[in-house]
């Protein structure tokens, strides 16, 4: 049971989060404007490598508020939790 | 009688009675089945799993490959280590050959969960354990010790010189200070992430007032493992006879049961730990053989049936010679216990004087101290428990300082020890590497013979590691023994991994109190006592409980639902309709995020009005549908299906909070807040105008989707014209706290008119009558609105929502999609399985054919006089008036596909 540091209400046990899949991808300004093959791109693929990912997350359980991570796929790892509102941060590993 | 008549930790002036597969025989407490057989005589447990062959005790604790036992009372117990069961008065239990069975009756115990956090977890009270938790302890900081023996101690229960005073004294201070927990009889068996580690702790067996077991769920700042050695056995041919035991386990039956195991020893080792067992044994008045391997001298065999008889010994010069025996004993070397540090991610490293796998590269925030660290001196271990607790201490922020120790006798081996995993004289298919498997050497040959070169798949060719003691004393030999078959150095090939739990845990104890009615919750509405009252039966939809019908006197569901449906459609019939999910939408921007997220326009909703709306997913389909009511210009309540309204609600927050945080909007989820009451028939009016005079119930007044505060049965209500049957209805919505008074005024009002109350099966065949789809019934996540014919619903003025591009995906576009349609199976009175496949042929000889679609809701239809279902379909529109064929539970059935309106296609009976 990992501890995942939610920006908003500190440690909490991962069972409180839902996982949110992959970071920074917004909602297309003109999906209408998108080819057949661009508009799959964003609705279905995404990324998944070895290593730090960044991720969105839901305190479902507990605050509500989602947040985002960047997780280390390998170790599960997180190794840095920022608001919606923030860029994502450089890690060091 | 092998018991002594002193010395061990046993209380002999109390007798505890149990029987052993069918005899009777008398223990004492403090005494494990085990040592209670061994004090009796018995050494044989049962037969092995495949061979058959006798197997006994070969060790003392966890590690016992072979002692299973089933308990049969006082409650039925299988696959449970007679090493590890503490005996008690009245147990009975019979030796197991592997396999053992559950109970058929319900568990009386209760189980129970416990939390712990704590600076510093030290797991095994042995002697690094023991200064590892003092030295927390007196540092201040909060300390959880846990231990799997029923008392402290560790090794030194099993020597002669135990140390008891120091051993008492430092329990003694643990246990009182406030600010450390001491857990007996709690083995800790998985570490599971940032120093979160499960312990399951045994707390009774013959009284039910207290939890039996509890499961520990301990969040540690710093873990410490302290968790000892097991010693590993030398694989020989017949290694796997009753009498053949581990060097330090009959040490320990000696010292800590009072128990000499055998009277004429032989004792095979490669290392200097067993001649103290030797010495031990031998002070006690039995005479012992020393077979050395490190002198040349080898145990090739064993002879005997039952128990051991007797010692095939061969020399260097190849002399072999047979020693009678009653004991064999056994020890090649010592593999620290790693399993949680390593479930922990430390790393390991093969160390060649130990011949084993220790500790290498500690994780974060976890230390490993004493043997399980390859340390072996009780006074290194001893010293090393206070050194892993001042680091784990130095990372709080504390500072520890070394307690005085005892001083303790003995130092480094005299002689390195031999690490000798199999000894290559015999029959391998004699020389057993994992006894309850009843695998051998020969097994693991046959493996790297067809070209395994791993570990893992050695292990799962060989089943060599999987049985209930996970390899704990196989796992590191087989490797051994792969890594001499295949040339190759065993510290590259590694060991198999090490995962929880590390020993056996019962469902029943993972359960805790979760389990019957308090497996899940249990959500019923404000109605729910009158619906018990009014002998509905109950549906589980999610966690709720929702009447499904209510029959009366000995009718079943199908005419229950018959009566119940005729009612309606020709009078008024009432139902609860409280679970389904309610979203209050405020904020100025409530309409735009509405707008975003539905197919239809939303915004333009008039205040009074009420819109049907449906939501899809990114990728265009259908996740939900329900209506809206405009409250206010700043007000929406919106409806979900009963099974998606925490899904949907959580959906909306989340474009709320991620992508559009700029709008100005506030969710609340208020299902509970409304009692909602479908009144539904030609009546309806009537029933509603009896209880809220002062409401103008005519049509002109009150039209079809709208809605009018009201005062219903002389409480607030709100009052929606909408119809999920097709009939002139109303949904009478009010404060939960007054719903059972005016549900019951609508009963008694509506009385005159025969009001029918009415559970989910008629709500479903009435909506189906009307071709109205349940998203998740006849939708599986992939059908679009315009799979479902409902192209009305999705908006061509808005410029964006969410799903509309998908709606443009050549695959959305397809003719051939499975779209929603009615079937009338061509005999009126089959009603099809729902899940029906449908295809286009009753002839058996074209078979297989493709499928078409299948059934996705079916009934028999009381307004119709015949059975109907709905289904998708491919291309289903365009085969409208097609027959084509069901596969109903192995029947081939016709049917005529329809459009999926069956009755009323005009809506000619929306205002009544």
């Amino acid at each position: 049971m990992q501890l995942i540091p939610c920006p908003y209400c500190g440690p909490r046990e991962e069972a409180e989060f839902h996982y949110g899949g992959q970071a920074h991808i917004a909602y297309p300004q003109t999906p209408q404007e998108l080819s057949d093959f661009e508009w799959a791109q964003y609705v279905f693929f995404r990324d998944n490598p070895k290593g730090p990912f960044a991720e969105r997350w839901h305190h479902a359980a507990g605050c509500r508020r989602w947040f985002r991570a960047v997780r280390d796929t390998a170790t599960h790892e997180l190794l840095a939790v920022y608001r919606q509102d923030q860029p994502r941060p450089e890690v060091v590993r | 009688m092998t018991r002594l008549a002193s010395g061990g930790r046993i209380d002999r002036a109390t007798d505890l009675h149990f029987t052993f597969d069918g005899v009777d025989y008398v223990g004492h407490p403090g005494d494990t089945l085990a040592s209670a057989l061994l004090a009796n005589g018995v050494h044989r447990v049962a037969g092995s799993i495949k061979l058959g062959r006798p197997r006994g005790i070969m060790a003392a604790g966890v590690e016992d490959a072979n002692a299973l036992v089933q308990v049969d009372a006082p409650f039925p117990e299988p696959m449970v280590l007679a090493t590890t069961l503490e005996l008690y008065e009245g147990l009975v239990a019979h030796g197991l050959s592997g396999q053992g069975r559950l109970a058929d009756d319900p568990d009386p115990a209760r189980y129970d969960a416990m939390h712990a956090h704590c600076d510093v977890l030290v797991v095994g009270a042995g002697p690094a354990g023991l200064t590892a938790a003092l030295t927390a302890a007196r540092a201040g900081a909060r300390v959880v010790l846990v231990d799997d023996q029923s008392e402290a101690g560790g090794s030194l229960l099993g020597i002669e010189e135990g140390h008891n005073d120091w051993v008492s004294a430092v329990v003694a201070e643990l246990r009182a200070n406030p600010e450390v927990r001491v857990l007996q009889r709690t083995s800790a068996f998985g570490y599971y992430d940032d120093g979160f580690v499960l312990a399951l702790e045994r707390r009774t067996e013959t009284t039910t007032s207290l939890a039996r077991q509890r499961i520990w769920r301990i969040r540690a700042q710093q873990v410490i493992f302290a968790t000892g050695a097991h010693e590993r056995p030398i694989v020989f041919a017949d290694n796997d006879r009753p009498g053949i035991m581990l060097a330090g386990a009959a040490r320990t039956y000696l010292h800590r049961y009072g128990v000499l195991p055998g009277r004429n020893v032989v004792v095979f080792t490669t290392n200097d730990s067993a001649y103290a067992a030797a010495a031990d044994l031998a002070e006690a008045g039995a005479a012992v053989t020393l077979v050395d391997a490190r002198d040349g001298s080898l145990v090739t065999g064993t002879t005997g049936g039952d128990h051991i008889a007797g010692v095939e010994i061969t020399d260097t010069a190849g002399n072999v010679e047979v020693v009678e025996c009653d004991l064999l004993l056994v020890s090649g070397g010592w593999n620290p216990t790693v399993h949680l540090y390593s479930q922990a991610r430390g790393k390991l490293r093969y160390d060649e004087a130990v011949g084993a796998f220790l500790p290498d590269i500690d994780p974060r925030a976890v230390r490993v101290a004493g043997a399980a660290a390859g340390v072996f001196s009780l006074q290194a271990c001893l010293a090393q428990g206070v050194a892993a607790s001042v680091g784990a201490l130095a990372e709080q922020g504390l500072v520890g300082s070394p307690p005085e120790l005892p001083v303790a006798a003995g130092g480094a081996d005299a002689r390195p020890p031999l690490v000798l995993w199999a000894v290559a004289a015999g029959d391998n298919a004699a020389k057993f590497v994992d006894l309850q498997r009843d695998a051998t050497v020969a097994d693991v040959l046959q493996a790297t013979g067809a070209g395994l070169v791993s570990v893992e798949h050695v292990k799962r060719y060989t089943t060599i590691g999987t049985a209930h003691d996970q390899g704990k004393t196989s796992g590191v030999i087989a490797s051994g023994i792969v890594a001499e078959a295949l040339g190759v150095d065993i510290a590259s090939l590694g060991t198999t991994t090490f995962r929880p739990p590390y020993t056996s845990v019962s469902f029943a104890a993972l359960a805790g109190r979760d389990r019957g009615d308090n497996f899940d919750p249990v959500r019923v509405t404000a109605l729910h006592s009158w619906h018990v009252e009014h002998g509905a039966l109950f549906e589980n939809v999610g966690q709720w409980k929702r009447p499904w019908y209510y029959p009366q006197g000995d009718e079943d569901l199908d005419a229950a639902v018959l009566r119940e449906c005729a009612a309606t459609r020709t009078s008024v019939g009432m139902m609860d309709g409280s679970t389904l999910g309610k979203i209050n939408v405020q904020g100025a921007d409530a309409g735009e995020l509405l707008d975003r997220l539905y197919t239809n326009l939303m915004s333009t909703l008039k205040v009074g009005f009420i819109r049907y709306g449906a939501m899809c997913g990114m990728d265009g389909m259908i996740i939900d549908d329900g209506t809206v009511t405009r409250v206010s210009e700043t007000e929406f309540v919106l409806t979900t299906t009963t099974g998606n309204a925490a899904k949907i609600l959580e959906w909306m927050e989340e474009f709320l909070q991620t992508e559009w945080p700029e709008l100005d909007v506030s969710l609340t989820s208020v299902t509970e807040h409304w009692v909602t009451i479908p009144l539904v028939g030609p009546r309806s009016r009537d029933v509603l105008a009896a209880v809220a005079p002062d409401l103008d119930v005519s049509n002109d007044a009150f039209g079809f989707m709208t809605w009018r505060d009201a005062t219903v049965a002389g409480v607030s209500a709100r009052v929606c014209r909408i119809s999920f049957s097709g009939e002139l209805a109303y949904e009478v919505n009010v404060v939960a706290w007054d719903g059972l008074m005016v549900w019951q005024a609508l009963y008694d009002a509506g009385q005159p008119y025969g009001l029918t109350p009415y559970g989910t099966e008629t709500m479903h065949v009435l909506r189906a009558e009307k071709g109205y789809p349940i998203i998740g019934q006849d939708t599986d996540g992939g059908q679009t609105p315009q799979d479902l014919g409902m192209d009305w619903l999705v908006s061509k003025k808005k410029v964006d929502f969410i799903g509309k591009r998908s709606f443009a995906r050549a695959e959305n576009l397809r003719p051939d999609r499975k779209q929603l349609v009615g079937l009338l199976p061509v005999d009126g009175d089959v009603v099809l399985a729902e899940g029906a496949q449908l295809i286009a042929t009753d002839d058996d000889a074209l078979l297989p054919v493709p499928m078409l679609g299948h059934v996705t809701s079916s009934y028999r239809s009381a307004a119709l006089g015949r059975s109907f279902a709905l289904a998708l379909l491919r291309s289903g529109r365009d085969r409208v008036g097609e027959t084509l064929y069901a596969w109903n539970e192995g029947h081939v059935t016709a049917v005529t596909v329809t459009d999926s309106v069956l009755f009323d296609k005009e809506g000619a009976r929306l205002d009544g």
